[in-house]
This record gives C-alpha cells, structure tokens and sequence, in this order.
C-alpha cells in the first residue's frame, strides 16, 4: 500500500489500476467505464460546468476522502427471513446468507448488462469500473419465487459498488426488499439492472437507513415488457448525501411502473431522488408519488421526468411530489419534467411545497389537542400516507417501523 | 380523435400561410456594415448622439458578451448564428426622428396600414399633427403608440397628452439624451450587462425602443403601445424597452410584433427592464407574431428575448400576459424578482407552435420580499411537427416568509408529430412558503367532445369550445384591444373552420 492515498477521483482509479486483471468480466467495458470517470469525474468535486442531472447534488465532501476495499464487518441486525442475501462491503458474504434457488454471485457470473450508461452517468461509470460482487437473481418463467432479502452492511473506511442483474421471467413473481445500512463513513454505489418479462410483477421495496456519515449513491435500471409491473418504493432516512436514481423504460404494451417513494431528512443530510419514466410503447401506465419530510438543515432534492415516445399512444402519466418543511433551515428543490412525443396521452404531474397547514393545526387544537401533539399526528398522516404505496405486509411493516423510529428521533 | 383536422387548418392558417404581415416595404434604408466590432458599436452610438457613459456601458457589454458563450440548454435547435453576417444598425434614411407621424415616410405608414395593427385607428393617427394637439378624447380608450422599424423608433403619438400628467413615453435613444439621469440610473438594473449571451449582445449593440416613467401616484391615461417590424434584410431587431413606475403609479403597455416573410432566419434578440415602486403596477402583454418560417421550417425569426421586472416597493406588481404564435425559435422568460414585502408576479402565457416551431418559454419567479405572491398560469398548444417548452423556476429565500405560489401548466397536443414538454424547477428555502404546482398534457378528451356534440355543437364548435377554454385563463388577462387581436391569432378562434 502506498504510504499517500489519493482521495476523490483519483482514489477510485487508483484503486482500478490496483486490481487490474483481477476484477470479473468484461475487461474492455471496464476500461472504457474507467475513461468516462476519469473524464466525467465526482460531479461537483470537479471544476468545470455542472451537469444539469446533478443540478442540485454536490458530490464534493467526497473529493477529499479515500476509501479502502476492506475492513471489520459492522454489527448489524440481519432480518430473519428464508430468503436472504447479504454484501458487507460489497462482497458476498455466504456465511451470513441463506440458500437462495435462481442466484449467483456476479464474482462467478460477471454481468453488466445493457440498460446501463457508464458512458454517461458517473456513479455507473465509477461502478462498472470497480464492481467486484454483486446478486445476479434469475427468476424462472411463471415462478412466484416470494420474498427475497438483498442485505448491504456499509463498513466503515470502505467502498462498494456491487452490481445486481435481476431477471424476472414471463408470468415470474418476486418481491425483492433491499436494505442498506452500516457504521462509519463508507460508500454504497450499488447499480442495479432488472428486466421484467411479459406479465412479471417485481415489487422492489428499498430501505435505506445508512449512517448518517455514508454516502449513498445507488442507481437503477429497469426494463418492463408487455403487462409487466415494476412496482418499486425507496426509503430514505440516513446517509449524509444520498443519491437514488430510476430510470425505467416500459418497453411493451400496458407496462406498469411505479416509483415511489418517502425521504425524511434531518440534521445536514442531502438527499436526491432522480427518476426517468419512458415510455416506449403504447398503453404504458406510470405513477410515482414521492414525499420529502426535511428537518433540521436538511436539503432535499426530486427530480423526475415522464418521457412519452412517439407511438407511445394511450400512455397515462401521473407523478407528484409532496415536501414538508419542518424546520426554517431545511431546503428543497423539485423538478418534475414532462417530455411527450405523442398526442394521445394524459400525462399530468404536481408538486407542492409548505409547512404544516395551519387550519388543519387549528382544527386539532380547537378539540383540544395539545400544540405538540397536533403537530405530530399531522406529520406522522403525512408519513402514513407516504408509504401507502406498499401493499407487501412484511415490507410495509419494516418501513413502518424504520419511520416511527426517525420520527422518535425528532422529539 | 388524435388530429382534428379542422383544428390543423385553423393553426394552419395563422401560423403559416396565414401570415400577411410578410410583405416587405422597400424603403430607404441608412444600414451599417455588417459585422460586430467595437467601431459598431461606436457607430451606433455616433448615430444616436449619445453620451460618453452609454458608449462606455455598451463596450462593457461588448466586452462581457466576448467572453460569453452561447447558451444552449434550452430544447431548441438551430444552424449556428454568424454573428459577424448580421447588420447591427438599419435605419429608415429620410428622417431619422420624426416628431409626428405627418413627417414619417409615406411608405412607413402604409406599412403600418397593412399591418393593420395596432395603428390601425387611422382616424386616430390623422389627428396626429402636432406635439400640442394630438387629438386624445378622455375617456374614448384611445391607446398611445411607439412605433419601432427595424432600429429605429419612427413615431410616437399622444405624447402631449401623456406629459401633462407627467409620464414620459419615448423611444429610449431619445430618453438617453433628454433624460440621462433617469435612463443611467435604471438601465442595466433588472438586467446586468452580463446577465446572459443575448442580454449582453443586446446591451452592446441595441439601437432604439421604448421607454416609459409614470410619476409618483399617476395612473396612466391610456394604453401604452410599441409596435416592432423587422424589415431589412439580414438585419437583427435589438430592442430595449425600459419601463419606470413610481410609487403608485399603474401603466398597461402592450407590446406587437411582426415581420417579412424571408428564407434566411432573421435574429431578434431584445431586453425589457420594469421597475415597480411601493404600490406601483406594471402590467406588460405581448402579442408575438413574428414571421415563424414556412411549412418546412425555412426562414423565420429567431426570438431570443430577456424580459425581466423588479418589484422593488411593497405592494407592488408586475403582471405579464403573452401570446406567442410566431417566431421559427422563441427563446423567452418574462420574470419577476419579488423584492418588495407583500409584491405579487404574474405569468399568463398561451404559445402556440405549428409546422416546425420550436417554443422554449416560461418564467421565472424570485421570491425575496416577505409574503411575495406568484400565479403562473401558461397554456402551450403544440401542432405540426413543432416542439413547444414551458420552462420555468420558483425560487424561494429564506428572507421570503409567507411567499405563495400556484403554477398550471398545460399543454394540448393536435397530432402525432409534435412534442409538449414541461421543465419546471422549484426551489424552497422558507417553510411558510406555499407552493403548488400542477402540469397537464393531453389532446382534446373525447368525452369533452361528446359532451358536447351530444349537445348539438358541430365537431369543430366543439373543438372551438374546448380550445377557447383551454386559453380562457390567459386570453382574459389581455387588454381589450389585445384579445381580439389574440384571438384572431390563435388557432383558437378557429372562424371558417367548419369542414
């Protein structure tokens, strides 16, 4: 080990030439995923112009730290389930996990996929250069293979960027509930890929309660085919800068795709929550409803864009946003973008910003409930409703409790 | 029902073949080089006898703008500017300024006879004799016209009138010279030099437009009218509008544009300042009908407009209401920077594209001022193979407690071929803020158009119905004069359309 680390960007392919000839895979895509970060660098850390994705998210905290590979797995609680997966550090760790039919480590079965920009985006770039592990979970056609946990314990000093290539069949049926958490200041740069075949149902449930000195920076993509559903839901309560970006394509005739999600906020957390819906061919159904709850100085970000292709006809969008503002220092930034290419659509979107409604404290005071109190059953309506989207009774009660928790926290 | 093809024709009609401003009136014209350099711009300046200090903000500008680079985030395409292929001064060459319109050349005002608008009150122009009779009957909605042909501002009426009250309506290379004070303290002051490539071009090299001071408490007798023609050939409009209000004061300006029908793409890139003191209202429309290019997208203006106003006092505000149906690109985002407490902005806008139009357009509202109030209300109706934009921003500051917003977006498309897009970026850093955003695209429901066939109404009085609905919101806003004009404009008048 050299005695000066290099930090930022230079720290990553630092870290890619060490392990050059080692790494599973493609090693030409590697190459080139290592050229595009090198030249689109840590958005932010960088001079030069800020790329309009990144808008509002800065990685520059980053720019001077270092990380390693490996270190002390955290002490973490492990979800009692049959199905269970679990990546410390980004790397599998077989000891921990339960046999699961349909799954192979990406170390045996390197797969990048093509949904994927590393050319483009450089959380994939920096992903695809250094992924070491990661879940390829391959579900057989008409199969409900139930609940699968996927685990990720960050480990405090280290960086991982597991990549998970996750393929449903006709007819398949998964429930796939990711959580990450850890102890320390790591990085979690999972890229996830998911095909949805004809008629599949994914529900993919996303708990992240990292620590609050972690850096969460995941990225997925995935590609519905005709009658599929990617139903997905992402918590975000820790990490000190979080990116999540979704990008989703309905690829055949009446896909379904959710995306939604709840971000609570607290102390200086940054959190972004960037999506893409495409709609690429007609009957297409998308609908996302994302909630911000920001404490604190906290900043959160949204970012989605309903993107309707020409021939998509018949398409139905709808996308909304809700921020609460508890605290006179906490930010945030909304953008809902519409770009529709065909005429016969109904595609709407909404955004509202504010604090608690006075009138509706007022009619709780009016019967007599305390200041405090009133407060907290409004806010904790706003959460109840946030989570509304998840129908999965396991899943729904993990993230029930995770924001009961955040919401103790608060008081 | 994706393409109504009554509906087509009407948009059809007024957004192409329709344009019967495209004629071109063969005057004589005192025309600069082309090119831009620092002796353009000392030229300009030269011509307009203006004082040391413009000649050195201009050059400042030139400067700032040197160093710039071209914006292109916007969702418009274009074959690169030539900036050094663009003549930066034209100029009408019998009388560079006239006094009245009896002085202006016969070939002008038959220009403007043509045009039809809004000189159109011939009566009213005729009486135009002196600076003393002006022919202005109270109370008879008469409306006082700054006319601007290419870089020039060729006549001004009802200005006698207007300055017995004490407003000042004049092209503004005359304020400059009359007024250095007022002009030097504004100027600049909504929009910097260097607040982007086109303010910066146009800082540099702008040649007439209009200006405007409504003293302290006055409300303004009538309508203010500029009207904009573009008529040379490989010239670029650059404009500069500059409107004062003081505390109290309240002026409508209405603002008309148009030009000949040419092959080459013409570029017109103007900068408006308002400035609104406690109590004080601005109220700023637009009719855009530039020359938008043919069926295939040849020629057409490129409108490359910053439109910004300062509700400096409390209680004051600045309302625009657009109605863009020309232009090939239109580049353009009327704002407001609500510094006043309890100030209010306003954004109606209904932009129409047809054929290959391309409409980048929105707003944006800063909210500085406690209780600042913002309403956006924009209407974007994309035909052809047109692209059609609303991109907007609120912003909120922390200083902005109390700050409202509510944003509706909507966008109708009529056929296959075309795109609607909604960009809106909300930004809040006040927890009383309340803001609310809605954004809409669909093509006319079938269940509307039932209704109201069911009803008895013909396919196209139903389409007509549900398209003047749909605009309702932002054609209100206009002044009288205006909506007519609009409407006529708009595909949705859609007059003669019954198949």
């Amino acid at each position: 080990m050299n005695a000066i680390l290099e930090t930022g960007a230079a720290g990553f392919l630092a870290r890619y030439e060490a392990l050059l000839g080692r790494l599973p895979g493609d090693s030409t895509l590697r190459a080139a995923a290592a050229d595009a970060f090198r030249t689109l660098g840590l958005p932010g850390a960088t001079r030069g112009r800020r790329a309009e994705a990144w808008k509002y998210t800065t990685l520059q905290p980053l720019g001077g730290m270092s990380f390693g590979s490996s270190g002390p797995p955290p002490a973490i609680a492990l979800p009692n389930a049959a199905a269970r997966l679990v990546f410390a550090g980004g790397a599998f760790r077989a000891d921990l996990s339960t046999s699961v039919p349909g799954f192979a480590r990406f170390a045996d079965q390197p797969e990048f996929g093509e949904l994927s920009w590393p050319d483009r985006d450089p959380m994939v770039a920096l992903n695809t250069m250094l992924a070491e592990d990661g879940a390829v979970l391959t579900i057989p056609n008409d199969r409900d293979a139930g609940i699968v946990f996927l685990v990720h314990a960050g480990i405090d000093g280290t960086s991982a960027h597991p990549r998970h290539m996750i393929r449903l069949g006709r007819g398949a049926r998964l429930t796939l509930m990711e959580l990450f958490e850890g102890e320390g200041c790591y990085v979690h740069n999972p890229v996830s890929e998911i095909h949805v075949a004809d008629g599949a149902v994914l529900t993919h449930v996303r708990m992240q309660t990292e620590s609050t000195a972690a850096f969460h920076l995941a990225t997925i993509y995935a590609a519905i085919a005709e009658g599929g559903t990617y139903d997905s839901f992402t918590l975000n309560i820790g990490g000190r800068i979080t990116r999540t970006e979704v990008h989703t394509v309905l690829d055949g005739a009446g896909a379904v795709a959710h995306l939604n999600g709840a971000q609570l906020l607290t102390g200086s957390q940054h959190a972004d929550f960037t999506s893409v819906v495409r709609h690429a061919a007609p009957k297409g159904t998308s609908r996302q409803t994302v909630k911000n709850v920001l404490a604190g100085q906290s900043r959160g970000v949204f970012q989605g864009r309903i993107e309707v292709a020409r021939g998509a006809q018949g398409t139905d969008g709808y996308q909304m946003n809700r921020a609460l503002l508890l605290s006179p220092d906490a930010e945030i930034d909304t953008k809902p973008e519409l770009e529709i290419f065909a005429d016969d659509v109904k595609c709407s979107h909404g955004a509202t910003v504010g604090e608690l409604d006075p009138e509706q404290l007022f009619y709780l005071r009016s019967r007599g409930i305390p200041d405090s109190e009133a407060r907290a059953i409004l806010v904790r309506a706003f959460l109840a409703e946030a989570l509304d989207p998840v129908t999965n009774d396991t899943a729904r009660g993990l993230l029930e409790d995770a924001v009961a928790r955040w919401w103790e926290g608060q008081a | 029902m994706p393409a109504d093809s009554e509906t087509l024709d009407t948009v059809r009609s007024v957004t192409q073949s329709g344009y019967k401003w495209g004629f071109e009136t063969d005057i004589e014209m005192d025309v600069a080089p082309k090119g831009l350099s620092a002796d353009t711009i000392r030229l300009i300046s030269e011509r307009k006898q203006e004082p040391s200090w413009m000649l050195e903000w201009r050059l400042k500008a030139y400067q700032a703008w040197l160093a710039m680079e071209e914006p292109h985030w916007a969702r418009v395409e274009h074959a690169r500017i030539d900036y050094q292929d663009i003549h930066y001064y034209a100029a009408p060459k019998k009388k560079p300024g006239p006094k009245s319109l009896d002085e202006v050349d016969p070939e002008l005002l038959r220009t403007y006879e043509k045009l039809g608008i809004p000189l159109k009150e011939r009566a009213i122009l005729a009486g135009v004799e002196g600076a003393d009779q002006d022919g202005y009957v109270e109370g008879s909605g008469q409306i006082a016209v700054d006319a601007v042909f290419d870089s020039v501002s060729v006549a001004t009426t009802f200005r006698a009138t207007l300055s017995k009250v004490g407003v000042i309506f004049c092209p503004i290379s005359e304020a400059i010279r009359e007024y250095p004070d007022l002009v030097r303290q504004y100027i600049g002051s909504v929009v910097p030099v260097a607040d982007n490539f086109f303010a910066a071009l146009n800082s540099a090299v702008f040649t007439d437009g209009s200006f405007v001071f409504i003293p302290k408490g006055v409300r303004c007798p009538m309508e203010l009218s500029t009207y904009f023609r573009m008529n040379a050939r490989n010239t670029g409009q650059f404009e500069r509008t500059l409107i004062i209000a003081e505390a109290g004061a309240h002026v409508s300006y209405l603002e008309g544009c148009t030009a000949p029908q040419r092959d080459e793409n013409q570029l017109h890139a103007a900068v408006v300042e308002l400035v609104a003191m406690d109590d004080a209202t601005i109220k700023y429309s637009t009719v855009q009908n530039w020359y938008p290019g043919d069926a295939e997208g040849r020629g057409g203006i490129y409108n490359f407009v910053t439109k910004r106003g300062a509700c400096l006092g409390a209680r004051s505000k600045i309302s625009w209401t657009q109605v863009e149906t020309g232009s090939a690109i239109t580049w353009k985002y009327p704002s407001c920077v609500l510094l006043g407490e309890d100030s209010v902005g306003e954004f109606y806008s209904v932009a129409v594209t047809n054929n290959r139009q391309q409409a980048d357009t929105g707003t944006k509202m800063i909210h500085i001022g406690k209780g600042s109030r913002s309403t956006i209300i924009a209407k974007g109706i994309s035909a052809g193979r047109s692209n059609n934009t609303y991109r907007g921003l609120v912003k909120v500051l922390p200083s902005a407690a109390g700050a409202r917003n509510f944003t509706q977006c909507d966008s109708l498309l009529i056929g296959q071929e075309c795109g609607a897009h909604t960009v809106p970026y909300i930004e809040s850093r006040n927890r009383s803020a309340k803001i609310e955003h809605e954004a809409t695209t669909s093509k006319i429901a079938e269940d509307q158009l039932f209704y109201c066939r069911q009803r008895g109404l013909s396919e196209e009085d139903a389409v007509n119905l549900i398209v003047n609905g749909f605009c309702k919101d932002v054609l209100k806003e206009l002044p009288m004069e205006f909506a007519v004009e609009a409407q006529k404009l708009l595909a949705v008048s859609l007059e003669g359309s019954v198949g």
